[in-house]
């Protein structure tokens, strides 16, 4: 079982809200100091789902990044996971892309990586929440795909999907090779160990730069764009928040019911 | 190709009627084709969805496109783009919009690639920039901590909205409208995937998206006998119960109940949040509520910054006092 699993790097999701600034000028986020960037957790659920079928079938797993400045302890992550090879596409010209430009590089890095049987990515990325690259790769390639996936069993050339909906959940059952993209009700991403770290800081990546992969400079990033960001700006929360007073938490919660009861909200 | 012309919605139907979705697809699909001056449609696919035509346009369709077939009978990906990318590639619309559902968020992407063009999922605000005419198409970011407006040069432009984010439209039954009918011409070899079983959470009580009132739990609660006391109070409120996330990862609650951008987005009339932080990711989901009420410790609590009253206490204290004090209003 050859599998390839998508992820990217991102700015802390978790950052607090707080520390969340944007640029307005240049539309762009300003990167939270002091807070280093993480793997997409998303993109961790699709490198768990891949993991745990090579625990149960074996395989091999190719983790695969795309941008620029890639921090070298985050990419590797998947490494001490537990995943075989590490591929980027790392160079300036893959950066700032939308959707199009970012599923194109990765479907062309794919096709070079030729021999596969699954693909995985996560069902969006936490930075700009697109939701697409999965699907996309799928379509460049040919590929049937199933989306939001929550559990993947594999027997005779097929895989059984269960696919999270608005719900409950659906079981499909897909031909390989397939692309599939992973949700967070997956459940728990298992944490590196002493030896995967170990055996990750040996490995170096591969890196592939847009001519090793076959494509244009035209075609990537910012230039390749489809979508335009017209204007990024924080929502405002207005802070009108009343406190409620008491001399104890008892005498709050009184306080608070009789509120309600005075806005008929109660 | 044709010139790229009106709005086409992507109508979605449960049990034989149209989901809600498809009442906020219309109502925000129709003002956008008011400003265009040009023409709305309705595309119904499934099995016996030819039925559904008179309450698409009742609901201000001006005309409909039925695409009726024994194979599209459940959503298959592989059925829905092909059937829907040829239609979009013989009538041409502008704009197609679609829900943000379970359906929506795997056709619409896959669709805009097939299209060759791009597509904005999610979207709380749609409008046309006069000049251009071109959709803007507003969606939360980086978890909801920013909103970005995109647009797209290319046609179709495709988006999804989310729910309870735009007005239903109201039916009006004297409106008038066309239906036409459209050749699915798929065969069975189309569809690589194959629908096996289909699961559907049997929920006890009023369901959280159409709850008027949510009683909805945190990390802080810390147990599964803490949510029990919450869903007492749920209870009396003729509520649902909801969670942040860590209570579903810890199998406090079911998972179904999750609010928030990888849950569900709701917008009810009282949002009660005990012993929980309001992450951007959480707030997502429940930012729609007309009042939010917040129980934390924690005066600091971003949760404070959406809510319109708080209490800064022990939520073990302050819970069954205010538990009492209700079930004494709303008996009494
Ligand atoms: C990609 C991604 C998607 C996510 N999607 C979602 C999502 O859909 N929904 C979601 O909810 N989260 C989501 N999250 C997680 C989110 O970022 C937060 O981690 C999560 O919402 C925090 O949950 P919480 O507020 O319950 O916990 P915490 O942030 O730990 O907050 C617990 C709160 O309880 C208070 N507290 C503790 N004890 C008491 C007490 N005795 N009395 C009163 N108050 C007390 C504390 O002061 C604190 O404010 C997502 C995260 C990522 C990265
Ligand atoms: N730059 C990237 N490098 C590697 N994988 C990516 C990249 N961008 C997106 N992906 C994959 O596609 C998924 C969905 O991303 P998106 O469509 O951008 O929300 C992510 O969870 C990743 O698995």
């Amino acid at each position: 079982m050859n599998m390839i699993v998508c992820l990217k790097q991102v700015i802390d999701p978790e950052t607090p809200p707080a520390s969340f600034k944007i640029d307005p000028q240049s539309n762009k986020i300003v990167p939270p100091p002091g807070i280093a960037p993480v793997l997409d957790p998303y993109s961790e659920y699709a490198l768990e789902a891949a993991l745990r079928i090579k625990d149960a079938k074996g395989g091999k797993i190719t983790a695969l990044s795309l941008g620029s400045d890639l921090v070298r302890e985050v990419v590797k992550k998947p490494l001490a996971m537990g995943a075989d090879e590490l591929v980027l596409l790392e160079d300036e010209a893959f950066t700032e892309g939308d959707s199009w430009s970012t599923a194109y590089a990765l479907a062309m890095a794919i096709k070079k990586l030729g021999d596969y049987d699954l693909i995985f990515c996560g069902r969006q990325a936490a930075d700009w929440d697109a939701g697409q690259v999965g699907s996309a790769i799928a379509e460049l390639l040919g590929l049937p795909s199933v989306t939001v996936a929550q559990k993947i069993d594999i027997s005779d050339g097929q895989a059984r999907v269960e696919r999270v909906t608005d719900d409950g959940y659906e079981v499909i059952e897909v031909p390989l090779p397939a692309l599939i993209t992973v949700s967070n009700e997956l459940g728990e991403v298992r944490y590196p160990n002493i030896r995967g770290i170990m055996a990750a800081r040996k490995k170096e990546p591969i890196i592939w730069r847009p001519a090793d992969i076959g494509v244009d400079a035209s075609e990537l990033g910012a230039a390749g764009r489809r979508t335009r960001l017209l204007k990024l700006w924080l929502p405002v929360r207005e802070g009108k928040c009343q406190m409620i007073e008491g001399d104890s938490p008892e005498e709050q919660a009184v306080n608070l019911a009789l509120k309600l009861r005075e806005a008929k909200l109660l | 190709m044709a010139e790229s012309k009106g709005v086409m919605v992507y109508a979605e139907a449960s049990q034989d009627k149209l989901s809600a979705i498809t009442r906020e697809l219309m109502g925000c699909a129709r003002k956008l084709a008011d400003d265009l001056g040009e023409g709305l449609s309705a595309v119904l696919v499934g099995s016996d969805v030819a039925s559904l035509a008179q309450e698409a346009i009742a609901l201000g369709a001006d005309r409909i496109y039925v695409i009726d077939d024994r194979l599209l009978k459940d959503y298959q990906t592989d059925a829905y783009v092909a059937v829907m990318g040829k239609l979009a590639q013989q009538v041409t619309p502008r704009i197609i919009i679609l829900g943000q559902t379970a359906v929506g968020r795997d056709l619409a992407p896959r669709l805009a690639f097939r299209l060759e063009t791009a597509a904005t999922l999610d979207c709380v605000e749609l409008a046309i920039d006069a000049d251009s005419r071109r959709l803007l198409a507003t969606r939360p970011v980086y978890g909801g901590n920013a909103l970005a407006t995109f647009t797209t040069e290319s046609q179709p432009q495709i988006v999804t909205i989310r729910a309870k984010a735009f007005s239903p439209a109201e039916p009006d039954t004297s409106r008038q409208g066309e239906v036409t009918t459209i050749e699915a011409g798929l065969r069975p070899e189309d569809i690589r995937t194959k629908l096996l079983e289909r699961v559907t959470e049997e929920v006890e009580g009023i369901r959280l998206e159409e709850a008027s009132v949510v009683v909805s739990g945190g990390r802080g609660i810390g147990s599964a006998q803490g949510f029990k006391q919450l869903e007492e109070l749920a209870k009396l409120l003729k509520g649902a119960l909801g969670a942040s996330r860590p209570p579903c990862d810890n199998g406090w609650v079911s998972e179904h109940l999750q609010v928030g951008i990888t849950g569900k987005i709701i917008a009810p009339d009282l949002y009660i949040a005990v012993a929980l932080s309001g992450s951007s990711q959480h707030l997502s989901g429940c930012s729609g509520a007309k009042n939010i009420v917040a129980i934390n410790k924690d005066p600091e609590a971003n949760i404070f910054r959406a809510a319109s009253w708080g209490i800064v206490s022990d939520w073990k204290r302050v819970l069954p006092a205010f538990s009492d004090k209700v079930e004494e209003l709303v008996s009494g």
